[in-house]
C-alpha cells in the first residue's frame, strides 16, 4: 500500500489549448480521502489553476459529477482506497461540452428539466381556507424515491441515448416528471404529456438501464421511464376507445 | 468572448468499451434473430397453404443441417432474450409488487403456455411424420 | 475519521465519563439529550477541558449513541444519518456510536433588514442566511433557517419586484460607470504580478483564528488576538497572487473574491464580539459569563470602514409579545 496516489486529470483552457490534454499529479494517500479531497489538495498546494465544481462533499448537492476511470461518479463519493495502486483518471462528465478542465456546460439539461414542468400543478384551484393537502405515508412512499434526485447528471453520462440523440429529454428529467405524476396532489399529467411522450421523451429510451446503475441516490430513473411508457400507452388506448365512442 | 466549449465525439465503437454496453447490444441483437425466426414461421404458414409439395420443401429446409443450426441459434438467443427481459420486468411494475413475485409470475406463465402448446402439438402429431 | 455534524440527540452528561459504559438506566431522561446545539457545543467544550473526549485524526470527538433506537427506526427516520456515518466514518450507527464534534456550518447574524427584507441600502433586499431581520435573536435554533428563508424570501422577492416596477430604469451611463468601477477593482486583483500570498494559505489562517479566538467560548485575549490577526490578513490580502489567469471559469479568482468578503465579515464578528462584554445565546464569554440586559439588550451593527476595522454601533431590539426571560430547560436545568 503506497503512501501516494497518482491522478491523471483532464485540463482544458480554451485560451491555451486547442483540445483537452491530460496532466498528472501525485498526492498523499489517506485512507478516508475521496477524490475530491485529492483535487482540493492539488488546488491548494500544487496547482491553483485546476478547475472543478464541488460544494457539499457529502453527495447531496450534485455538483461534482465526473468520469473516474471511465465510470460516472461523484468526486465526493469516490474513495481513494477503492483505486489502490491504479492511476486515477479524472475526466469531465461524458456527453456534455467541456467549458474548462473538469467543468461542463449543462445548459441543455436545465432546459430539459424545465420542459417537463417539474412542479405541482393543482387539480383544481384551492383556497387557503380549505386547508392543506392530506397525504398518507403510503401515498408518499409511492413517489418518494423519485424525489431524491440531486441533478448530478451521472445518469446522462451513463446513458448512450443522450449522446446518440442530443434532444433526448433524459433520465433525470423524465424521473422527475414521473415523481409529479405519481403525487396525489398533482393534476398535471396531461400538461406534461406533450413533452414526456414525445419522440424525444420516454420513447427514445431503449432501457439500457445504465442510468439506474450509476445513480448515487437510488432514484431508479429506468423504472420511472418504463412505468411511464406503460401508463402512457394505457392512456393512449383509453383515449382511442373514448374517441371511437363519441 | 474567450469561451470555446469543447465537444467530444462519440466513437462508433462506443458500445465495445464497457462490458455493460456490450451486454446491452447483445441483448438488443437477440431481437433480430427472433424477428428472423418469426419470418421463418410465417414462411412455413405460406408453404402450408400452397400445398403438400411446398410444405415438403419447407420441412426439408428446417431439417437441413443449416436449418437446424439456425433454429438452435434462434432458440439460444430467444432464451437469452427472455431471461434478460424477465429480469428487468420488475422495473416496469409499480412499487407495490415485490420483484421476485413479478419475475416468478413471468416464468410460471411461460411454463404453462409451453406445456399447453406442447400438449396441443402432441395431439396433432399422430404418426403422420415417419 | 471525518467528523459529522449531526442534528440528532446527543448523549452528553458532564458528570460521567464518555469512554466507560453509561450508568443505568440508559438512555437517561432529561439529561439534555434533546438540547439545542449551542448548549451541546458548550458541553463538548467542557468535556474537552476535562480531557474526557476521544482523540482522533480530525480532532477530539464524543460518541453519539443511537443504538437504542434499533435498526427499524433508524432506517425509517434517520436513513441519511446511517448512510453518512457508514460511508464516511465506517461506523454503522445501528451497531456502534458515531464520533461527533461541533462544526461551524451556519452564519448567525447578517445584513441588517427590516421586516420587509429591505436593507439600509435603498433598493437592496436580503433574506435567508445572509440576512438578519432578527427573528432568531442571539441564537438561530435548528430548522428555523429553512422556514425563515421561505417566508422572508417571498417578502424580498415581492418587494424587490414591486420596487423595480414602480421606478424608472437607472440612467445607462451611471450603471455603466458603476460597473466599470467594480470591474477595475477585480482587474487589480486579476492582473497583479509578483504578489506573495496565496488564497488557500490566508483562508486557512482566517478559519483557524476564527475557530480558536471567536469559537464556542471567547475571552478578551482570544478576541483581541483574532482581531489583530484579521487586520494583518486583510493587509496581506492586498498582496494576493492569483495562479489562474484564465478568463474562462476562473475558480481561483472566485475563491479570492470570496476570501476578501469573508475577511471583512470575520472582522465584523470578532470586533462586535470583543465589544459585547456579556454572554448571550451563542455568544459565550468566559470572562463575562452572565447575560447583561441593562447594557447589551441590543443588536450589534458593524459599519464598513474600508481598510480600517469596522465601526461597531448598536440598535434597539424590537420586543413585542415575548419578553426576555431566563433560559431554562426541563426541571430548571439551565
Amino acid at each position: 500500500m503506497s503512501d501516494t496516489v497518482l491522478l491523471s486529470i483532464t485540463r482544458y483552457d480554451p485560451e491555451k489549448h486547442s483540445k483537452p490534454v491530460f496532466q498528472s499529479y501525485t498526492v498523499p494517500y489517506h485512507e478516508d480521502w475521496v477524490v475530491l479531497d485529492a483535487l482540493n489538495y492539488i488546488k491548494d498546494n500544487l496547482d491553483g489553476t485546476l478547475t472543478f465544481r464541488w460544494s457539499c462533499h457529502m453527495a447531496v448537492c450534485g455538483s461534482c459529477g465526473m468520469m473516474i476511470n471511465g465510470e460516472p461518479k461523484l468526486l465526493c463519493n469516490a474513495f481513494l482506497r477503492d483505486y489502490q495502486d491504479k492511476t486515477i483518471k479524472v475526466e469531465p462528465l461524458d456527453g456534455f461540452p467541456i467549458e474548462r478542465d473538469l467543468v461542463v456546460v449543462i445548459d441543455s439539461f436545465m432546459g430539459k428539466l424545465a420542459s417537463v414542468k417539474p412542479y405541482l400543478i393543482a387539480k383544481e384551484e384551492r383556497a387557503l381556507s380549505e386547508g392543506e393537502y392530506l397525504q398518507t405515508p403510503a401515498q408518499l412512499a409511492v413517489f418518494k424515491p423519485y424525489t431524491q434526485c440531486i441533478n448530478c447528471l451521472l445518469c446522462y453520462a451513463a446513458c448512450p441515448q443522450t449522446k446518440l440523440n442530443e434532444d433526448f429529454i433524459g433520465p433525470a428529467a423524465l424521473a422527475l416528471a414521473h415523481r409529479y405524476n405519481l403525487d396525489t396532489r398533482d393534476g398535471g399529467k396531461n400538461a406534461r404529456a406533450e413533452t414526456v411522450t414525445s419522440n424525444e421523451g420516454i420513447w427514445e429510451c431503449t432501457f439500457v438501464g445504465a442510468c439506474s446503475k450509476v445513480c448515487p441516490k437510488h432514484v431508479d430513473p429506468a423504472a420511472a421511464i418504463q412505468q411511464t411508457k406503460i401508463s402512457a400507452s394505457v392512456d393512449w388506448f383509453k383515449s382511442l376507445l373514448q374517441g371511437s365512442r363519441s | 468572448m474567450s469561451r470555446r466549449p469543447y465537444i467530444r465525439e462519440m466513437r462508433r465503437s462506443w458500445w465495445l468499451r464497457r462490458r455493460r454496453t456490450l451486454f446491452y447490444m447483445m441483448r438488443e441483437l437477440t431481437s433480430f434473430f427472433i424477428g428472423l425466426y418469426s419470418a421463418l414461421l410465417a414462411l412455413g404458414l405460406v408453404q402450408l397453404a400452397r400445398g403438400p409439395q411446398a410444405w415438403d420443401s419447407f420441412i426439408a429446409l428446417i431439417t437441413s443441417r443449416g436449418g437446424v443450426i439456425f433454429q438452435l441459434l434462434c432458440f439460444a438467443f430467444a432464451l437469452f432474450h427472455s431471461v434478460t427481459w424477465f429480469a428487468v420486468t420488475p422495473k416496469a411494475v409499480p412499487v407495490s409488487a415485490p420483484a421476485k413475485a413479478v419475475i416468478g409470475a413471468h416464468y410460471a406463465v411461460w411454463a404453462v403456455i409451453s406445456v399447453v402448446i406442447l400438449l396441443l402439438a402432441g395431439r396433432f402429431v399422430d404418426g403422420s411424420i415417419q | 475519521m471525518r467528523a459529522v455534524s449531526l442534528l440528532t440527540r446527543m448523549a452528553i452528561d458532564t458528570s460521567r465519563t464518555t469512554i466507560s459504559a453509561p450508568p443505568d438506566p440508559w438512555p437517561r431522561k432529561k439529561a439534555m439529550e434533546l438540547g439545542p446545539r449551542d448548549r451541546l457545543s458548550q458541553a463538548f467544550w467542557h468535556e474537552q477541558k476535562k480531557a474526557r473526549t476521544v482523540k482522533t485524526a480530525y480532532g477530539d470527538v464524543v460518541h453519539l449513541d443511537i443504538r437504542h433506537l434499533g435498526e427499524k427506526k433508524i432506517e425509517e427516520r434517520l436513513p441519511r444519518v446511517r448512510e453518512l456515518a457508514t460511508t464516511y466514518c465506517g461506523v454503522d450507527p445501528v451497531r456502534a456510536p458515531i464520533p461527533v464534534r461541533p462544526v461551524v456550518h451556519y452564519f448567525m447574524g447578517g445584513i441588517h433588514t427590516d421586516i420587509e427584507s429591505a436593507t439600509l441600502v435603498a433598493g437592496l433586499f436580503a433574506c435567508g442566511e445572509c440576512a438578519c431581520v432578527s427573528i432568531n435573536g442571539a441564537n438561530r435554533l435548528g430548522s428555523n433557517s429553512l422556514s425563515e428563508l421561505l417566508v422572508f424570501g417571498a417578502f424580498a422577492g415581492r418587494n424587490a419586484a414591486a420596487l423595480a416596477t414602480s421606478h424608472p430604469l437607472p440612467r445607462e451611463a451611471l450603471a455603466v460607470s458603476l460597473a466599470r468601477a467594480a470591474q477595475a477593482r477585480i482587474r487589480t486583483l486579476f492582473e497583479r504580478e509578483g504578489g506573495e500570498e496565496s488564497t488557500s494559505r490566508l483562508r486557512k489562517l482566517m478559519t483557524h483564528t476564527m475557530e480558536t479566538g471567536a469559537g464556542i467560548y471567547r475571552t478578551r485575549e482570544s478576541l483581541e488576538e483574532t482581531c489583530e490577526l484579521l487586520t494583518q490578513l486583510r493587509d496581506r490580502y492586498d498582496r494576493l497572487q492569483l495562479e489562474d489567469r484564465s478568463n474562462v471559469f476562473n475558480t481561483d479568482l472566485i475563491q479570492a473574491l470570496e476570501l476578501g468578503s469573508m475577511l471583512e465579515v470575520a472582522q465584523a464578528i470578532a470586533h462586535s464580539a470583543l465589544r459585547r462584554e456579556e454572554s448571550r445565546g451563542s455568544h459565550q464569554r468566559l470572562d463575562y459569563p452572565e447575560r447583561d440586559d441593562s447594557n447589551f439588550l441590543k443588536h450589534s451593527l458593524a459599519f464598513y470602514r474600508g481598510t480600517e476595522p469596522p465601526d461597531i454601533d448598536y440598535c434597539d431590539v424590537t420586543i413585542t409579545r415575548s419578553k426576555p426571560g431566563k433560559r431554562v430547560y426541563g426541571d430548571g436545568v439551565p
